[in-house]
């Protein structure tokens, strides 16, 4: 990666700092000496064609990938300094500061407030006032408040797929997380929905770090502000959104934000 | 042929073939429970007496039973039950239609349930009760004088319970005494001291057996003088009548009556005639208590077993080979369980039991001998394959998502499993509790040689110290079916009581599962996520 210098663009002070990362699942190798900075308080934006390993770095953030056999991780994940893969770190306090949004929403079956509190829970947290605020914070940070304010108890299985999405962020919100990951959380979505989720990302940012990954390239233009462009496991280039969709150093971004290719 | 082709390929044969297939099964099902049912139901209702008048001159008195072609003479005969045991011999009589003169319904005759001897059929000639003698023709007499007695029986019954009460405790003493002389102090105070109290109880016990013998006496000594259909004369101790009743002049309400008070006694009465009449409370106590019993030691293990396989075993040649093992387990005849039990629950473990807490006792066992905490641990082993690959499947049916959000919650797996994936996996869990359930409900052969017995003299659940004896031996409804339908010396007079035994069972076993169903479709509205 001769030419990396010039196309990955160096962060001061990243909240997320990677170097060298490599993964392997058995044999094969799924990431490829990634090497790069993200910023605390913006929106950045993981795009590239399918299997191209975006969700698969997102996923090593907040160590998810823990739970697959026969993976294998080198190199480096540091989160404000702090080495993520250290065995001494423990992983539930790493959750707990790197919230994540799935692809498919996942809300629990039981009721919207149970859900949003599930990680207060957790936590340990029991005092009926904390919990009843944390509810109203989290579902009006998440633009959700007002449409189910009146049926908190009831089932989040009742909720439209759009609301269920929201749910889903309240959810990562209420446990006040330094991080955000987003796995495609608008691709199952019908466009007024993508809209307001997409409302609600600028809304969070400055609050949060988010990690956004995203197969649509306009969402990701729209919403970010740092695009990282991945292709075959490698970071082919990463810089300012605005500086990547419009004058890309690289002639493989620039074929693949200008539809030539993917 | 454009046609034929279309219609082939279409698969309308195939869908034809699988509704036949279903009502195929549901045809069977329901005639099954239709012949249970339909013979089941009305044992109980108060057949009329007919008395047949023969050509030759004799009479016939009884209940029609059934009527068909004589395969020897190609004539219609009829089948009564003449009852009257102790006078004829048998209870149950074919004789051909050619040879009745009549058939009528004389409205007086008595039907007598008795203690022993089964029916009798025939009318009242006269009532001998001591210091009171009732006119014969008196229409409510015999009820009345069945009535004046009860207090009589009342303290026989009373002084039998005594007996019993203290027979336990002379048990108990003796228990002490053995335990005392295996321990060689038989010469202490305590162990003197128990001695005394045994003499103090053979006193009492011989001073209870003859008020016992004096009060039989006095109650015995009422008497009714019955009348058959033939003018033969017999007397009949009112203490032996259960029950008696007119059948020809019963009004519909009467019979209602007679029917519920049947129906209570088959619910919550003892056995009597060796099984085929009475009660079956102790069958039905038995039942229910086994399949709790086995539930409780079966479906925790199960679950946890399934919860291991699924969630935290490797995923390897040896997880590969249980579950195969356990998928088998489901196979093996339920009389392997049964011999496994008897082998390794009865002999082993309870005869170290035996060696190690009640070698006083030995030779006789205490747990080293059926059971039913051994039966139903025998059926626990039976059922828990079906609650393990339950639970497994209920567990992987979850969508993965459900478990990634709640670890990127940063739950714990522990907490994610017990949260989350239980609640989702419950009715999954619950169909295959249900599953297990009615065929613990339904196993005969496993529990003949691991506890069950044709007539317990206690319940395993009673008002003595320490009122769970799980070492007793127990009555159950499908053993019952089997005694009285294929063991008992009177084959005929016990088929009624073979049908309501088994729709008793059906019931019993439906009102237990779909209990559980409900409470399953209750979770499944509750934790569905069907939408995800």
């Amino acid at each position: 990666m001769s030419h990396a210098d010039t196309a990955i663009m160096a962060i001061d002070n990243p909240q997320v700092a990677v170097e060298h990362l490599n993964l392997f699942y058995g044999a094969s190798q799924a990431l490829k000496d990634m090497s790069f900075g993200i910023p605390q308080s913006q929106v950045t934006a993981l795009i590239g064609p399918s299997g191209c390993g975006k969700s698969t770095f997102l996923r090593c953030i907040n160590r998810m990938n823990d739970l697959v056999e026969g993976l294998r991780i080198e190199g480096l994940i540091a989160i404000d300094g702090e080495n993520i893969n250290d065995p001494s770190l423990d992983v539930i306090e790493l959750r707990r500061k790197v919230g994540m949004v799935f692809q498919k929403w996942n809300p629990f079956p039981k009721s919207i407030y149970e859900n949003v509190i599930y990680g207060l829970r957790i936590a340990g947290i029991k005092e009926r006032g904390v919990l009843d605020q944390a509810v109203e914070q989290s579902l009006k940070r998440a633009a959700l408040w007002d449409e189910v304010k009146d049926r908190l108890h009831q089932s989040a299985m009742g909720l439209s797929g759009g609301q269920m999405q929201r749910l889903c962020i309240a959810r990562a919100v209420a446990v006040n997380p330094e991080i955000i990951l987003m796995d495609e959380p608008c691709s199952a979505l019908d466009p007024r929905s993508t809209s307001r989720i997409e409302d609600l990302i600028r809304e969070l940012r400055g609050e949060y770090t988010i990690i956004i990954v995203t197969h649509n390239m306009q969402q990701a233009a729209r919403i970010s502000d740092y695009t990282a462009y991945m292709y075959l496991g490698e970071l082919i280039e990463y810089g300012p959104t605005q500086k990547l969709f419009t004058v890309p150093e690289r002639k493989e971004t620039e074929d693949y934000i200008t539809g030539r290719f993917g | 042929m454009m046609v034929t082709k279309k219609f082939w390929r279409q698969g309308e044969p195939y869908v034809w073939a699988t509704s036949l297939a279903l009502s195929l099964i549901l045809f069977m099902t329901f005639l099954l429970f239709y012949v249970v049912l339909a013979n089941g139901i009305m044992v109980f209702w108060p057949k009329k007496v007919t008395l047949a008048t023969l050509t030759d001159g004799g009479h016939l008195l009884g209940e029609i039973i059934q009527d068909e072609k004589n395969p020897a003479t190609g004539q219609k005969r009829v089948q009564f039950k003449i009852g009257n045991r102790d006078l004829y011999g048998l209870d149950f009589k074919w004789v051909d239609e050619a040879s009745v003169s009549n058939f009528s319904l004389p409205p007086d005759v008595y039907v007598l349930e008795r203690q022993e001897h089964g029916n009798f059929y025939g009318s009242l000639q006269e009532l001998r009760i001591p210091g009171l003698v009732l006119p014969a023709d008196k229409k409510e007499s015999l009820r009345a004088a069945l009535d004046a007695i009860l207090p009589q029986r009342a303290e026989v019954a009373e002084i039998d319970r005594q007996i019993a009460l203290l027979n336990r405790q002379v048990e108990s003493n003796n228990n002490k005494l053995a335990r005392l002389r295996y321990h060689k102090q038989e010469k202490t105070p305590s162990a003197a001291a128990l001695q005394e109290e045994a003499k103090k109880l053979k006193i009492e016990f011989d001073r209870l057996v003859v008020l016992l013998g004096s009060k039989r006496a006095i109650v015995s000594a009422n008497e009714a003088v019955m009348v058959d259909a033939g003018g033969q004369e017999k007397t009949i101790t009112l203490a032996n009548i259960v029950r008696c009743y007119q059948p020809n002049s019963m009004s519909w309400l009467q019979k209602c009556s007679y029917y519920g008070k049947r129906l209570g006694e088959l619910l919550f009465a003892e056995p009597r005639e060796s099984n085929t009449e009475g009660g079956l409370f102790p069958a039905i106590f038995g039942t229910i208590m086994l399949i709790l019993l086995m539930s409780i030691l079966s479906f925790p293990v199960g679950v946890i077993a399934g919860i291991y396989l699924r969630e935290y075993a490797k995923d390897g040649y040896l997880v590969k080979m249980v579950r195969i093992a356990v998928n088998n387990l489901a196979g093996i005849p339920s009389i392997v369980y049964g011999i496994f039990g008897l082998g390794f629950f009865v002999y082993g473990v309870g005869g170290q039991i035996d060696q190690l807490f009640f070698p006083e006792m030995l030779p006789t066992p205490t747990f080293g001998t059926g059971g039913i905490l051994w039966a139903s641990l025998t059926l626990g082993l039976l059922t828990v394959p079906v609650v393990i690959v339950a639970t497994e499947e209920a567990l992987g049916a979850i969508p993965p998502g459900i478990r990634e959000g709640s670890q990127a919650l940063a739950a714990t797996k522990f907490q994610t499993l017990t949260r989350i994936l239980l609640p989702i996996a419950s009715p999954g869990i619950l169909t295959g509790f249900i599953l297990a359930m009615a065929r613990a409900a339904g196993e005969v052969a496993p529990l003949m040689i691991t506890g069950v017995v044709k007539l317990a003299p206690a319940l395993p659940l009673d008002g003595s110290f320490p009122y769970l004896h799980l070492d007793r031996k127990f009555m159950h409804l499908g053993f019952h079916i089997y005694d009285i339908g294929f063991q008992s010396p009177n084959v005929e007079a016990a088929k009624p009581m073979v049908y309501v035994t088994t729709l008793l069972l059906i019931l019993i076993v439906l009102i237990m599962t779909s209990t559980a169903i409900h409470l399953r479709n209750k979770m499944r509205e509750r934790f569905s996520v069907a939408d995800l």
